[in-house]
């Protein structure tokens, strides 16, 4: 369903296409941030392919007053400077809207395929050709020369941009002024040539006060830093490595003593993701706190020892951030096509704790979290957040720091406890909420204690019992129970409705708010409902049954969040049904709105017909 | 089979080491393994090394893969904390143990099979690493706990119990250690308590990764005729290279062995080791000449043993890493916290 609003003020969509490993990102992001400046609630998202250099690559600027944090789903300019791609990126263009290309060249005629679009044409080669030197720098200048052509077109203000520039460039104030110069070339051209500004422009407003511009991955990566983190172990992979990335980079200049170079981390490049999954077990058994980042495949490597993470109860912090599968997969492009094998990651009987971030908001407090509850429940948690969250640039409230937080180390015996007690037996469960006690090597020989993936009792001694055997994986569940009450428990808005709700998970929640709030305005009265971790908590079944029809929506083929939530609770499978979007791009608001104005409008439909490709 | 604790009796007169503690401190769980498996000769020495260097059980940390040699590090040293990985994943669970802390000492227990097949990249890594650790294999030739198939060190021309006969080359860990660089490389049997004991305390005071490859006979299923882990053929065909002779840093008395040149090797933590050349010609400190020699001594069908290389100037693990000198699991909360002024600042940026 196209949504455009009469007035396009602080409202509208910029893509602009370019080829990888030409440095258009500082471009997109100067471009964003320049209208963030302006006050104005902007969304970033980035589509790159799996290559270094050579390929198609867009990004995708929302303007959006409401500040709404998803795409939209629509287009209203396009910025076409790869000639490879003006065909399709030509069809994206939402009518009314605009397309600019580069006019060094003549004009293709397959630009005139669409009438009801404003081709305009800026040379963009040729302005940068005549004013600087050097193949390279004529590269760049074109990318910052468009910059200036949209900020003429948009009306937005060169003032902001210098500012930024400024701040950027605060060392290399040269560069400053070469980079003005192309911002004005386009400004100036754009002016001369074009009917400026066009309807879709920026205002100056006062929406982002205290909000800042950041990925997911750099927030979780800063996270894992306040968490108290000392040991990162990872092998490289998209879209993980950037989490690692900030890790050490904060790490480094926040936890290195300059006079010695001496740093209060350890960050180990493992030879897999058996390895460094090993690693963060070695080191969480030894007392610290450790975690590794990795995406699917990295997990399907680290099953095993999932598994015995699981019945050592040994916290194991994993961020998945997912990527498009099954195997390889498109390495960059998006999907939670990771809900189900993390949940029940493992042979055996395994169930898995997992948080579901949202944004890069919740990517940052879910570290400290992740790392409180695998030492609280001694278990892995897995964090599962993914392409869009991770990479993608997101405006969130700016992340405040609790200076009362102390890290939860769960039950851990010191020395002076264990003097005290007569016996230390590791999976006894003293408390009832099935929760042994731990100790951590060289404390004291009296808690020593051998921790092995075969069959042991709740004394901690090998067993092949039926009896004993059965004892610990029954404490094991109840632990499980425990987990479902100190997770995050559901965000929930009710009340409007007792017929319908929206059900999603992490990313989903942006469109799916924009949805809710679009579908209301046309008087559709709708509940909401975000999980936010595994295992569900009691109010995620309460909310199933609440409403007579919940639409799950996820970014997976196979419904794997909907299996979930008819697997652990006792919903009736009729109540759910599936809105499924696993394209690879971010889900945008009218993708849900349009299924659930198909339900709406068509109850008779079966649910399978809402699942499109 | 089952688990027991051993009472631990006190006799009054087991000889006790400089922490006051017998060599029945340094015990385990009753071993499960077969009656006359090598295995439990190198459990045997370990306890005894373990005794002999005074360790504090509380310090010493235990790790191991999957299979009867694996097993085995339940067996000793009941006062130090263990972790039995999963197979052929140890290296890596020891890495992270020793990334967290430092100041404890880190002995790995490992088979052939753990080792040399499913755990192989995980093995080179460790050494790359240089981690500081004893990585003891038990090398029998076969897997051992899943009945008796080839492990990747099996010789050509080994038959199997039921005569299957092995027509790959072996993978010897020794060399391999050696090409990799390793900085501490042995090999010894599992007979041979009296070059094992001494060896297995030189590794312990080594920093850096040590490997000792102990040959290790099965004796249900690589002690046939036509095996060459068998304790016969072992026993026959192993030529003593380099005798180490370990002194304790704080008394300066060792029982000499052998007769020939020695050459003292100071260990990083101060205290020596004497190597004893049998060979005269042999210098463990030169890798190249020390390959050379091994392999010389395999074309005849020997095994090297002795410390066959040691070089005691390889930065380990934590030097690489410029980690402080206090273990990351007890740097405090608030040293390691940036805290909130610190976090507005960082994100000023994102503004
Ligand atoms: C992932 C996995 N695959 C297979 C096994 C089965 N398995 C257990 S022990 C073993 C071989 C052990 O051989 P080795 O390391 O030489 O030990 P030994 O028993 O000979 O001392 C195998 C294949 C396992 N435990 N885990
Ligand atoms: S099967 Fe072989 S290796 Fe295993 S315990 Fe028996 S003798 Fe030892
Ligand atoms: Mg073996």
């Amino acid at each position: 369903m196209p949504y455009a609003a009469p007035d396009r003020v602080n409202d509208f969509v910029i893509k602009i296409g370019t080829v990888n490993g030409t440095g258009s990102a500082s471009a997109n992001g100067l471009l964003m941030k320049a209208v963030f400046r302006s006050g104005v609630p902007v969304v970033g998202k980035n589509y790159f392919p799996s290559n270094i250099q050579g390929l198609p690559t867009w990004y995708e600027i929302r303007v959006t007053r409401d500040g709404h944090r998803a795409r939209s789903g629509q287009v209203d300019i396009m910025v076409a400077l790869n000639a490879e791609t003006y065909a399709r990126d030509l069809q994206e263009v939402t009518s009314g809207g605009y397309f600019l290309y580069d006019s060094t060249w003549p004009r293709p005629a397959l630009l005139q395929m669409r009438d009801d679009v404003t081709v305009l044409g800026a040379p963009l080669a040729r302005l940068c050709n005549e004013n600087f030197n050097g193949a390279r720098t004529r590269i760049l200048m074109k990318n910052i020369c468009y910059a200036g052509v949209l900020a003429a077109l948009h009306d937005i203000d060169p003032e902001v941009i210098r500012a930024l520039l400024t701040e950027t460039y605060a060392k290399k104030p040269q560069l400053v002024d070469s980079n003005m110069k192309a911002i004005q070339l386009g400004y100036d051209y754009a002016k001369q040539h074009f009917d400026c500004p066009l309807p879709l422009r920026v205002e100056k407003m006062d929406a982002t006060r205290g909000q800042i511009i950041i990925d997911g991955n750099t927030a979780a990566g800063l996270g894992c830093v306040y968490a108290g983190a000392t040991v990162a172990a990872w092998y490289p992979i998209t879209p993980s490595t950037s989490l690692m990335d900030a890790f050490k980079g904060f790490a480094e200049k926040l936890r290195a003593d300059p006079a010695t170079g001496r740093k209060n981390y350890i960050s180990i490049q493992a030879e897999d993701e058996l390895a460094s999954v090993g690693m963060v077990i070695g080191a969480s058994w030894n007392g610290a706190r450790a975690f590794t980042a990795t995406s699917g495949p990295g997990l399907s490597l680290m099953q095993e020892f999932i598994g015995l993470a699981y019945y050592t109860e040994t916290p194991t912090v994993i961020f998945d951030v997912q990527r498009v599968g099954p195997s390889t997969g498109m390495p960059t492009r998006t999907q939670q096509c990771d809900i189900r094998s993390a949940a029940y990651a493992s042979h055996g009987d395994t169930r898995q704790v997992c948080l579901y971030p949202a944004n890069p908001e919740e990517c940052f407090h879910f570290a400290p979290l992740a790392f409180d509850l695998a030492e609280r429940l001694q278990t892995p948690v897995l964090v599962l957040s993914d392409i869009d969250i991770g990479m993608n640039d997101w405006m969130c409230p700016e992340f405040k720091w609790d200076d009362s937080y102390v890290p939860d180390r769960g039950k851990v015996l010191d020395e002076a406890e264990l003097a005290r007690i007569d016996k230390f037996w590791r999976y006894y469960d003293h408390d009832d909420d099935g929760i042994p006690q731990r100790t951590i090597p060289g404390v004291s020989s009296k808690g020593a204690y051998f921790a092995r993936g075969s069959g042991h009792n709740q004394y901690g001694a090998y067993t092949e019992d039926s009896r004993e055997y059965q004892v610990v994986v029954d404490r094991l569940r109840k632990k499980w129970l425990t987990a479902a009450r100190m997770v995050p428990k559901a965000l929930i808005e009710s009340g409007s409705s007792a017929e319908l709700a929206v059900v999603t998970v992490g990313s989903g929640d942006a469109p799916a708010r924009e949805a809710i709030a679009r579908l209301r305005a046309q008087g559709v009265k709708i509940d909401y409902m975000r999980v936010r971790g595994f295992p569900f908590g009691e109010e995620v079944e309460q909310f199933l049954e609440a409403h007579q029809l919940n639409f799950i929506v996820e970014q997976n083929r196979d419904a794997q969040l909907r299996s979930l939530l008819t697997l652990e609770t006792g919903v009736a499978k009729s109540r759910m049904r599936s809105i499924l979007h696993y394209n690879g791009l971010p889900l945008a608001a009218s993708y849900v709105i349009d299924g659930v104005m198909a339900a709406v409008q068509d109850h008779a439909r079966p649910a399978a017909q809402l699942v499109r490709p | 089979m089952s688990f027991m604790a051993k009472p631990k009796v006190a006799h009054p007169d087991l000889p006790k080491n400089s922490r006051g503690l017998t060599r029945r401190d340094y015990e385990g769980a009753n071993s499960t393994l077969c009656a006359g498996c090598g295995h439990d000769s190198i459990t045997a020495a370990i306890v005894e090394a373990c005794w002999a260097n005074a360790v504090e059980p509380r310090t010493l940390v235990k790790l191991s893969g999957i299979g009867c040699s694996s097993k085995t590090t339940a067996y000793f040293v009941s006062g130090s904390h263990g972790f039995n990985s999963v197979h052929g994943r140890m290296p890596s669970v020891a890495t992270g143990a020793n990334a967290a802390n430092r100041k404890l000492s880190y002995i790995g227990i490992s088979g052939d099979g753990d080792t040399l097949s499913i755990g192989l990249g995980q093995f080179i890594h460790a050494i790359r690493r240089n981690l500081n650790m004893v990585y003891i294999i038990e090398n029998n030739g076969v897997y051992g706990l899943t009945k008796g198939q080839f492990s990747a060190s099996a010789d050509i021309g080994t038959t199997a119990k039921k005569g299957e006969v092995n027509n790959q080359a072996p993978i010897d860990p020794v060399q391999l250690a050696l090409t990799l660089g390793a900085s501490f490389v042995a090999r010894s049997f599992s007979g041979d308590k009296a070059q094992l004991v001494p060896l297995i305390q030189a590794a312990m005071h080594h920093d850096g990764f040590a490997l000792i490859d102990v040959l290790s006979p099965c004796v249900t299923f690589n002690d046939h005729e036509g095996s060459t882990r068998s304790y016969e053929y072992s026993r026959e065909h192993y030529e003593e290279a380099v005798h180490a002779d370990f002194v304790a840093p704080a008394a300066n008395i060792t029982v000499q062995y052998g007769e020939g040149e020695s050459v003292p090797v100071t260990m990083h933590d101060g205290s020596r080791i004497i190597l004893r050349k049998v060979d005269s010609g042999y210098d463990p400190t030169d890798r190249g000449a020390a390959l050379a020699r091994i392999r010389e001594r395999l074309r005849a069908q020997e095994y090297l043993t002795g410390l066959l290389h040691i070089s005691t100037n390889q930065p380990e693990f934590h030097q690489l890493n410029a980690t402080p000198d206090m273990p990351l699991n007890q740097i405090p909360y608030a040293t390691l916290n940036p805290g909130s002024a610190v976090l507005a600042k960082i994100l000023a940026r994102y503004r």
